[in-house]
């Protein structure tokens, strides 16, 4: 559904992204992860239009993306921050969605407005609410108009864990669908019982895209934190960034 | 493109700033004409307001409310909507807002005291002002990266349109007094939308017959069918340049 040929992107003096080729199919889960700066939102903005990539080409659904924006109907996109007119009422930035797709209400997926239940925050403004609100109201746009291709930018990032598993669920019924998902995430253990697809990438290369299976046949572990972890040492990437992962792990064990 | 820009002109309708700001305008303006026995005496203190605050708020607002809405342009790039409609969607919402601010906070007092021809010319000249300068700051908030330097742009097109040009200006017909310079310093002129926006004004007043030769040939040309043409001409291609290339660069730009 989405193809990526040989994508390069440099801004001044760093490479967000070097010479990226992947293939990504429906019924995929994959995970884009990486540490901080490695290119993960780049590529993510690449495939939306939003950065314009300094050569190679982006394929959704066999149309090269150019300047025709109408691709983006078959994309739900959930930001890492999520900010919205300081005025508008929650309400409105439905309405205002519906009213650019020319869509109403009842071709609408409000699996997430009822069950975050943001009918109840309808009628505030947007500054009044919450990070974590505001990240609900994110995903809920996201998923609004059931499309193909959903691309999720640290989904679980400020959810209460409540509102986590709620997600993560809709993302499983989602993925049974046969739709493709893009996730970027650092809490490895969130993507766990999700994905099928693994990319990683280090300062803006691709160093492997495998699905799940083969990550754990080859290194023998079921966990993808641990698993992650033995392909980085095997490979000797720079390990410091998973290192980091697990000793973060082990100490929310102890407590 | 009204669906996007109405959502952005209620936004902006309903915060404290355009309210403060139009609220200033018409007791500023009330007062003038309050204070002043003389209806063309406040006209003329209030065209100076006009020329001298006008920019400056447009500038200001519209770049502070650009770098503010950057996070909801990048949310509707993600939609299925091209860049340019997202941009001018943006800009007719500002610039609507602040129209509606100078005409309710101006145009009010204005028909109540001052309902002539220079009354008028008042209201097209702020009117006209209003829109370039949104205009410049949609240009310089696209161009410049971060906030502190689009602000700092702003406030730089406002010292050297309301400032140092006139300086520059009077520079030149100091230096130069001993040759006719009356056609060279029209030209010159035009090259600034406040300079302009103030003769047109000034030349509608009875003042206009105190200030000599210059005046009169001035006089011939603005008080003519061709002098209105041509000022609005030249108002009209101050909004429309730079609204152009602010266009053309957001639509390369990555977001």
């Amino acid at each position: 559904m989405i193809r990526i040929e040989h994508i390069s992107k440099r801004f001044k003096k760093l490479q967000a992204l070097s010479d990226i080729t992947a293939e990504f199919s429906k019924g995929q889960v994959v995970s884009l992860i990486g540490p901080n700066g490695s290119g993960k939102t780049t590529l993510i903005k690449s495939i939306l239009g939003m950065v314009r990539p300094d050569s190679g080409k982006i394929f959704v659904d066999e149309t090269p993306i150019n300047g025709d924006p109408s691709y983006r109907e078959k994309i739900g996109y959930m930001p890492q921050i999520g900010r919205y007119p300081d005025n508008m009422k929650v309400g409105h930035l439905f309405k205002m969605l519906m009213n650019i797709r020319n869509t109403n209400e009842s071709m609408i997926d409000n699996f997430l407005i009822e069950q975050f239940e943001l009918k109840k925050i309808f009628e505030k403004p947007m500054r009044t609410l919450s990070g974590g609100t505001r990240q609900k109201v994110s995903a809920a746009v996201a998923f609004l108009f059931d499309p193909s291709i959903l691309i999720l930018d640290e989904p679980t990032a400020g959810l209460d864990p409540l509102a986590s598993e709620i997600l993560k669920e809709k993302i499983l019924t989602e993925k049974k669908k046969g739709k493709l998902i893009l996730i970027t995430s650092h809490i490895l253990s969130d993507l766990d019982e999700l994905t099928t697809h693994i990319l990683y990438m280090q300062e803006g290369k691709m160093q492997f895209f495998y699905n799940i299976e083969t990550l754990q046949e080859e290194t023998g572990e079921l966990r993808l934190g641990k698993a992650i972890a033995r392909i980085m040492k095997g490979e000797q990437f720079s390990n410091e960034w998973i290192d980091e992962m697990l000793i973060n792990k082990k100490d929310e064990k102890i407590y | 493109m009204m669906k996007l820009s109405r959502y952005v002109l209620y936004d902006i309708l309903r915060s404290k700033i355009i309210i403060a700001y139009t609220l200033f305008l018409f007791i500023v303006s009330m007062s003038m004409f309050q204070m002043e026995e003389n209806s063309s005496k406040a006209m003329l203190s209030l065209l100076n307001i006009v020329l001298i605050v006008l920019p400056l708020i447009s500038l200001i607002f519209t770049t502070i409310h650009y770098y503010n809405s950057y996070e909801f342009i990048e949310l509707m790039a993600s939609q299925p909507m091209s860049r340019t409609r997202i941009i001018l969607s943006e800009f007719a919402g500002v610039s609507l807002s602040l129209l509606c601010a100078f005409l309710i906070g101006v145009g009010i007092p204005i028909f109540l005291f001052a309902a002539d021809a220079t009354g008028f010319a008042l209201l097209f000249t702020g009117s006209a002002l209003t829109l370039v300068f949104t205009s410049l700051a949609f240009f310089a908030s696209v161009r410049a990266r971060d906030k502190a330097r689009g602000i700092g742009a702003a406030l730089l097109l406002w010292f050297y349109f309301a400032l140092i040009y006139d300086g520059l200006i009077l520079l030149l017909t100091f230096n130069l007094a001993d040759y006719p310079l009356e056609k060279i310093i029209l030209a010159l002129v035009s090259l600034n939308p406040i300079d302009i926006g103030r003769i047109f004004v000034v030349l509608k007043m009875d003042i206009s017959a105190l200030m000599g030769v210059t005046s009169a040939l001035y006089k011939d040309f603005f008080g003519s069918g061709t002098g209105v043409l041509f000022t609005a001409g030249i108002m009209f291609l101050w909004i429309i340049i730079p609204l152009w290339l602010a266009v053309r660069k957001f639509r390369k730009k990555d977001l």
